[in-house]
């Protein structure tokens, strides 16, 4: 597996470090209720098919990216710095 | 028996090795194979269940029967293929799985009670009382059935793990391969071209056939010349390319010095390598198949293919009388090759009745080999034509059986070849891994034209997709032989007939599975065990699963092919490790308080790669809790100094530092006043512990 590094370029998977769903980037109002923080916490998709997840470059950059890819080709569709996508969603 | 006018060996680098304890002499360039085959060696092994006497069966990685040991002591290598094994000054090997000899082996009584052994015996035989079977039954099993053991000893050899990157990789370098590395590699692309074999050329080297006008052999070696001097090529040879993987990555395994007399030191046995590839060229040619009959596993019995490679290859004539047996009109060409020669051919027995062949030797057509003789190597061949029988004498059966495609690696992401009655084999299905492409007879193109004529068609369109002009190489001429072939897998008949050699896995096996109804091919594979031996299965499982697919009544691509997975070929768990092993897997660290606490006589907890001082024991205690006592109090009372250097440390900087660790920690971080420390606690978002530690305040912005 590979994983474009938009800091470093293409690099194998080994130098990154994977942290889980990308959802960690929308952590709901500390006063959104049991429910959505039931949900945000315990609750996970398991989608066959595409799917967002946050990797650290560890060995690399060091920055922590969103990378989108389906977990049924193997395929690897893209990454983007964690920053700039939270950024965006501001 | 070496023939002089034969061979690419250098004749003029005599070798001595010792097989079994006897010594014998081969040249540069021979396997262990071909140089027992010099000597007229053909027993070499012992068959896994049976311990029927085995010989060499075909001349490259697949082979199922001639598994010896390398070597002896720490450095002993078991379950070594003969047949790719260099041999060099001082090199030895000894037969396994037999006791006290490979002649006399006492357990080839396991042969005589061949009817008790068949498929699934142990799951009937053994099944009472439950506990026997792993203290009782397995241990027996197992020392019966065996292959070679280890020293018992740590492997004191060096492995290593490396990385490549090119744009294209090119498989394996026979005509295909060869030919669409070049034309690559004249559009300045980095090409990688890799190969299991030792000498480049793939069956160019077995062949008596021109190219260009220019013996096969002698061509592949100019274009293995002129790729070596090309800088943007890398060739690696005796590397296998085991497996494809997610997004152009491929395992390979490299043999840096099993062909070595003075391995260790700064050169590793083997190296595994990591290969990543904007594209592939899968050039994996094909391997020839067996056909079953009875007997059909003595010394002397072997592939058609073999036989031609042992002959132009290594100049060795495998028998001094020898019958070919075949369903197809590349088995003739051992015929005409052995005769061109100067080898007796006894017979020619084509299965097929309008089989359009002619030469000076007896031809049988419409005729099949119904049994052969010999206890320790074949004697006799017993063929029958038209209803009449013969007995031939003869020391050497060439088979072939037909030819499959090497589809293993375009299977590797669950991918599934396709049925192809032409050519009546199993062909890659196009996209089944994603960036590799297929040429020559990998892809079912039969002839070496039509291997060449591929390799041209994919270069251009690999090179293309890579934004390089299309090379414009002319083909080179070869030749264009029809391949014509007529399914057939076993000759009928009751005795038992062999289709995997190495795990005795035999026609009856296979009919039986599926009378006890394991229908399915996986679960055939699983009851009998066919492919399920270091060989995998490479010249049975075709063959297996289209006798299934008879006795089912199924159609052959109805009945499918079991799973082909990595590695294509074995490799050691030691290569995958590398480096990793020892203190190469756990480094340990030291503080720079090490020596002290060892003077005094501290004992050493491991944390993570850290060693620290458990506790400093004081003159006249004797046990840990002693020690542990005083050194509390003495915190309690007094004071005490902890070494927690070991421990990482993070510099938080920032108008916002407090407040990160506000967060971040279920304490206040933010009411600590500069110059002091305090103790905090981590949760993660559901509530679970995560960490802990101890922050200092530096200053009103630094933690």
């Amino acid at each position: 597996m590979r994983i474009p590094c938009p800091i470093c370029g293409e690099r194998d998977r080994r130098e990154f470090y994977y942290q889980g769903d990308a959802l960690a980037l929308n952590r709901p109002d500390p006063d959104a209720g049991d429910a959505v923080w039931n949900d945000y916490i315990h609750n996970r998709d398991n989608p066959a098919g595409v799917t967002s997840d946050l990797w650290h470059h560890e060995a690399g950059c060091s920055n922590w990216l969103v990378v989108t890819r389906n977990t049924v080709t193997h395929e690897v569709l893209g990454a983007e710095l964690a920053s700039k996508v939270k950024g965006e969603q501001r | 028996m070496r023939l002089s006018d034969y061979g690419q060996i250098d004749r003029g680098n005599a070798v001595s090795f010792r097989f079994d304890g006897k010594t014998y002499g081969g040249f540069q360039g021979d396997t262990l194979a071909s140089a027992l085959l010099a000597n007229d060696v053909r027993l070499v092994a012992r068959s896994f269940k049976y311990h029927r006497p085995r010989g060499i069966l075909s001349a490259g990685s697949e082979e199922p029967n001639a598994i010896v040991t390398v070597g002896s002591g720490v450095h002993q290598d078991p379950n070594v293929r003969a047949t790719v094994q260099e041999i060099y000054n001082g090199f030895e090997a000894n037969s396994q799985n037999r006791w006290p000899s490979l002649k006399y082996d006492l357990l080839s009584v396991n042969d005589l009670m061949a009817p008790f052994l068949s498929a699934g015996f142990y799951y009937k035989t053994f099944m009472w009382p439950r506990a026997f079977w792993e203290k009782l039954y397995e241990p027996v099993i197992r020392r019966a059935a065996g292959l070679g053991a280890l020293s018992g000893n740590p492997n004191e050899d060096t492995y290593e793990r490396a990385f490549a990157h090119c744009d294209v990789l090119v498989i394996g370098a026979g005509p295909a391969g060869l030919w669409a590395a070049y034309q690559l590699a004249q559009t300045g692309l980095d090409v990688i071209l890799a190969d299991e074999d030792f000498r480049m050329g793939g069956r160019l080297n077995s062949e008596a056939d021109q190219i260009g006008g220019k013996p096969a052999a002698d061509w592949a070696a100019e274009i293995v010349a002129k790729l070596d001097q090309m800088d943007n090529v890398r060739l690696m040879t005796r590397t296998t390319v085991t497996g494809a993987y997610d997004g152009g990555t491929y395992g390979a395994v490299e043999r840096v010095s099993h062909h070595m007399n003075d391995r260790g030191g700064d050169c590793p046995l083997e190296t595994f390598w990591r290969i990543h590839a904007k594209r592939a060229v899968l050039a994996a040619g094909a391997l020839e198949r067996t056909i079953g009959y009875a007997n059909n596993d003595r010394p002397g019995i072997m592939q058609a293919g073999a036989v031609r490679s042992y002959l132009h290859r290594y100049g060795v004539a495998t028998g001094k009388r020898v019958v070919v047996f075949g369903n197809n009109d590349n088995a003739f060409r051992t015929a005409h090759d052995l005769s061109a020669a100067g080898v007796e051919v006894a017979a020619y027995v084509d299965a097929r009745a309008d089989a359009a062949i002619e030469g000076n030797f007896p031809i049988y057509r419409g005729a099949h080999v119904t049994d052969t003789k010999g206890r320790l190597g074949l004697s006799s061949v017993q063929i029958t034509d038209g209803g009449r029988n013969h007995s031939i004498a003869a020391d050497c059966l060439a088979v072939s059986g037909g030819w499959n495609p090497t589809v293993h690696m375009t299977c590797h992401m669950n991918g599934r070849p396709t049925w192809n009655e032409t050519i009546v084999s199993f062909v890659p299905t196009a996209g089944s891994i994603p960036g590799m492409s297929v040429v020559g007879s990998a892809a079912g193109h039969m002839s070496t034209a039509a291997c060449f004529e591929s390799a041209q068609y994919i270069a251009a369109r690999v090179a293309g997709d890579l934004g390089k002009a299309t090379p414009s190489d002319p083909l080179p001429t070869a030749e264009n032989a029809a391949y014509a072939i007529e399914p057939l897998w076993a000759v009928p008949g009751k005795a038992r007939a062999w289709l995997d050699y190495q795990n005795d896995v035999t026609v009856k096996d296979i009919k039986q599975a599926a009378q006890e109804n394991f229908r399915s091919v996986e679960h055939m594979k699983r009851y009998t065990t066919q492919g399920m031996a270091t060989d995998q299965g490479k010249n049975s499982n075709v063959a297996a699963l289209a006798l299934l697919a008879d006795t089912t009544g199924r159609g052959i691509p109805e009945t499918g092919t079991t799973t082909f997975r990595p590695p294509y070929s074995p490799v050691a768990i030691a290569a995958m490790g590398g480096e990793a092993r020892g203190m190469g897997f756990a480094p340990e660290r030291f503080t720079t308080a090490h020596a002290v606490a060892k003077e005094m006589a501290a004992p050493m907890i491991e944390a993570g790669l850290w060693y620290r001082p458990s506790y400093f024991p004081e003159h006249g205690e004797t046990s840990w809790r002693q020690s542990c006592d005083r050194e509390v109090l003495m915190v309690r009372e007094n004071v005490g100094v902890c070494d927690v250097s070991t421990l990482g440390k993070i510099d938080i900087q920032g108008k916002d530092a407090a407040k990160l660790l506000d967060f971040i920690y279920t304490n206040m971080f933010s009411t600590l006043n500069i110059g002091r420390v305090r103790y905090g606690l981590m949760l993660r978002e559901d509530g679970h512990v995560m960490d802990d530690g101890t922050t200092a305040r530096l200053g009103e912005t630094t933690m």
